[in-house]
């Protein structure tokens, strides 16, 4: 029967449904649960943290993707930086903890990308 | 104007997310914008039905805690650009859900689509309430077993007590969805049939959900039935159901299996 379906072109689903639980479940075995962290989005928030370090990003202007596959996921982090220089100021102006106007003047974002690929 | 509809039925395991699956796409099909919200925290299946498990981000709870903007939390179908989906988080717990923090994210969904489908937990705690609290329509998905139509009624009895627009003085439009029917077992006596249910519960029917393979094999691939086979009785009770939740008038049938000779031959055969 399972021989003439095939024959007939109506794939079974129960070995898609097999993959994709394997993949899920390893991801989820490997970061749901006490003192567990997930990889991918601790090197998200860390990624995050350095940047705001050193330019002030406006939470709206990142994009997150995840991907997650069986060998490979792939983290994509886009941040819209509001041309390097004001944004650096503007950075230097928090920590200095002063409310000071940044003129910007390239109204041109630059986009900082990171990609970060991890090992599942 | 936005309308919020809950998916809920108080038992477990007689097709909530299925259904919110199902009819999100069946609405986003006709062009509106829905967003589908998954509202069981700690036990989210929502994703994992739609196809979109590997895409994860954010969820609910990020975005109640201010950890991420909704924009960043929704994830966008990639068969139908007018359907989106808000995930529930896997590693929290319902009490990360707070009222105001969920009424504050069903303002701006509501601002944002034309439909928010909320997918209920099972239950009547915290999570089934905060789901359906700020719905103005809701499903009660009941199976024609004597378990889930005692649990249907109260669930439809919190509906008209416990929600905003009760609280208002209004009420929460309701509709019965049957699904695993049979009708041909019911015609033999051994199943409940539409008549004895609804006359138990009397709340209108919105549609009634024939026992199909066609379920299962949509959820091993990952997509809602009306999307990996719209024209199998399933997708087409749904997408009648999605009319009738528009506003239209359309007659009520069951959708049966449109058997092939093979099938038929095959069936006889393995009897």
């Amino acid at each position: 029967m399972s021989f003439l379906a095939n024959f007939f072109g109506k794939r079974s689903s129960a070995p898609v449904a097999r993959d994709r639980l394997q993949i899920l479940l390893a991801h989820e075995r490997a970061s749901v649960g006490e003192g567990k962290s997930d990889l991918l989005l601790q090197l998200q928030r860390e990624i995050m943290e350095v940047i705001r370090r050193h330019v002030s990003v406006d939470q709206d202007k990142v994009q997150v993707k995840l991907d997650r596959g069986d060998n490979c996921s792939t983290l994509e982090i886009d941040i819209e930086v509001p041309g390097l220089e004001s944004a650096v100021k503007a950075a230097e102006a928090k920590t200095d903890g002063k409310e000071t106007k940044v003129s910007s003047e390239e109204k041109t974002p630059e986009k900082a990308k990171t990609d970060a690929t991890g090992k599942a | 104007m936005a309308q919020v509809l809950v998916v809920t039925s108080g038992k477990g395991g007689v097709g909530k997310t299925t259904t919110t699956a199902a009819l999100g796409a069946a609405l986003a099909k006709t062009g509106k914008t829905v967003a589908v919200v998954d509202f069981d925290v700690g036990l989210r299946n929502l994703d994992l039905v739609m196809g979109a498990e590997r895409r994860v981000v954010f969820d609910l709870v990020n975005v109640i805690q201010g950890d991420a903007k909704l924009a960043q939390a929704l994830i966008k179908d990639k068969r139908i650009d007018t359907l989106s989906l808000l995930p529930a988080s896997q590693t929290r717990d319902k009490d990360a859900l707070t009222s105001e923090g969920v009424a504050k994210v069903m303002e701006e969904l509501r601002e944002k689509f034309d439909w928010v489908v909320c997918d209920s937990p099972a239950g009547i705690e915290r999570g089934a309430q905060l789901a359906m609290y700020h719905a103005d329509k809701a499903v009660i998905v009941t199976n024609p077993e004597v378990s889930s139509v005692r649990d249907s009624d109260r669930i439809i009895g919190m509906l008209d007590s416990t929600t905003e627009k009760a609280k208002a003085g209004e009420k929460v439009e309701k509709n019965l969805l049957l699904t695993r029917y049979d009708p041909a077992r019911a015609a033999r006596g051994e199943m409940l049939s539409v008549d004895d249910v609804l006359e138990i519960l009397s709340i209108p029917l919105i549609g009634i959900i024939p026992e199909s393979q066609d379920v299962l094999r949509a959820s091993n691939l990952g997509s809602p039935v009306t999307l990996a086979a719209p024209e199998s009785g399933p997708a087409r009770a749904y997408f009648d159901a999605a009319r009738r939740l528009s506003g239209e008038k359309v007659d009520i049938t069951v959708p049966t299996e449109r058997k092939g000779l093979l099938d038929w031959l095959f069936k006889r055969g393995a009897a």
